[in-house]
């Protein structure tokens, strides 16, 4: 059994029994998971974060294999988390990314971690914020997160990433429309896969026009690229516009915003925790559905919000 | 939350059974990881250790389980892994049996097992949820 110190240390050390440990304890939200998560955050913040979202079935978890292979050549360390849904039904889940990531397991330069979202909505899990800074703190160099299959508002992937790449694939009907909000927005950089199926280039120019009318940013301008991962195309050209992006964030001084949005993060991560807290604490002791009832008579939900926080409070500050 | 690697090792190309153990253990409410087929014992333990399961449930039909659940075991210890629940299913010989179980493996199911007493079987050992 591993103690709180053993797996701090562990982490910092590279051990990666302790890493593994250390991510099943920020998973289940426990409080030894977050005391080791406070502690750990400070020696945070020197990784590469490259969100990689996109629909179902447009060649993610490929991707993922692909550029790992290729970041390796370059020495640098891959930590690799990939989250896929847990039913909405029994919360339970299957995990599959692994199948596809084999050319890299057995390398010890590579740690791949797969989560369930456990019913949180936005693309990412609860714990996933938690587990990268844990990834971080280990030392590795480049940490990729692979949502679920995305649409049009799994957009946690900003919050956390430095880079955002969105993926998408050709044949997959009108798919350019059905995702022009929401993620549209939030990539960095747009890599369109499975480069060598019929459609590939018109999938190009259709995005192309699409980002003429929807680019935010003034001085980055979202390059497009194709790939075909499964042959291992494109992906030098991906992994360049990986670098001119991690240039243009430090250039302009939007890195070392991006740690003060992390800390940020923590907070509203730990805020959400004790929302969560105060309901199950109430629902456990009665006071949630004293509650609920006093409302359907007309009295003010936010009042009584305020008063089950006091009361959770009182018993937990 | 009780989290289940699902593991196929050695040649045998059959993952009907893996697929039906991992779906019963998922509607069960678990979170279960599989890696798909042709999986050396060096890389089941890796995946194992990095994904930190509770439960390692091993397939084989191909009459390998002599040599490759011994290595596995092997492999846990080198590891110090003393927590693990190992289940192994497949094609096993009521004469193995003894072997696998005295290699370290916690239970054998055969063909026809119950998904729900395997599902049982965990919750026993891991505790609910």
């Amino acid at each position: 059994m591993m103690d709180l110190e053993t797996v701090y240390q562990g982490i910092q050390e590279g051990r990666r029994r302790a890493l593994a440990r250390g991510l099943s304890w920020v998973d289940e939200g426990s409080d030894r998971g977050n005391a080791l998560l406070g502690r750990l955050f400070p020696h945070a913040g020197h990784a590469h974060v490259i969100g990689i979202t996109g629909a179902p079935g447009v060649g993610k978890s490929t991707l993922v294999n692909a550029l790992t292979l290729h970041l390796r050549k370059t020495k640098q360390t891959v930590g690799i988390l990939a989250v896929d849904p847990s039913s909405p039904f029994t919360g339970g889940a299957i995990l599959g990314d692994r199948i596809r990531m084999q050319d890299s397991v057995d390398d010890q330069g590579v740690y791949m971690r797969s989560l369930a979202s456990r019913g949180h909505v936005g693309g990412l899990s609860r714990a996933t914020f938690g587990a990268l800074t844990l990834l971080d703190a280990a030392g590795f160099d480049v940490i990729l997160i692979e949502t679920v299959g995305a649409g049009q508002a799994e957009v946690d992937v900003m919050r956390f990433a430095q880079t955002v790449l969105v993926v998408l694939a050709p044949g997959l009907g009108d798919d350019i429309q059905a995702i022009k909000a929401g993620i549209l927005e939030i990539g960095n950089i747009f890599v369109v896969n499975k480069g060598d199926r019929e459609g590939a280039d018109r999938t190009v120019r259709s995005l192309r026009s699409m980002l003429g009318l929807t680019s935010t940013s003034l001085d980055w301008v979202p390059p497009i690229i194709k790939t075909s991962a499964d042959r291992n195309e494109g992906i030098g050209e991906l992994v360049q516009a990986i670098e001119d992006h991690k240039a243009y964030l430090t250039n302009h001084a939007i890195w070392d915003q991006m740690r003060e949005r992390q800390a940020e993060n923590l907070l509203e991560q730990a805020l959400e925790d004790m929302v969560e807290a105060v309901k199950k604490e109430s629902r456990r002791q009665g006071e949630w559905y004293r509650a609920v009832s006093s409302i359907r008579q007309g009295e003010s939900a936010p009042a009584f919000a305020r008063e089950l926080i006091s009361q959770w409070l009182q018993k937990n500050g | 939350m009780i989290r289940v690697l699902v593991a196929k090792p050695g040649l045998d190309g059959h993952d009907r059974g893996a697929k039906v153990i991992a779906r019963a253990l998922r509607d069960a409410g678990m979170e279960v990881i599989y890696t798909g087929l042709h999986q050396t014992p060096e890389q089941i333990v890796d995946a194992a250790l990095s994904e930190d399961v509770d439960v390692l449930a091993i397939s084989i039909l191909s009459g390998a389980h002599p040599t490759l659940v011994p290595r596995i075991m092997e492999l846990l210890r080198a590891n110090d892994v003393d927590d693990m629940l190992v289940l192994l299913g497949g094609i096993i010989p009521e004469d193995d049996v003894p072997a696998m179980k005295a290699a370290g493996v916690h239970q054998v199911f055969g063909p026809g097992t119950d998904t729900q007493d395997i599902v049982d079987f965990i919750r026993q050992h891991k505790g609910t949820a």
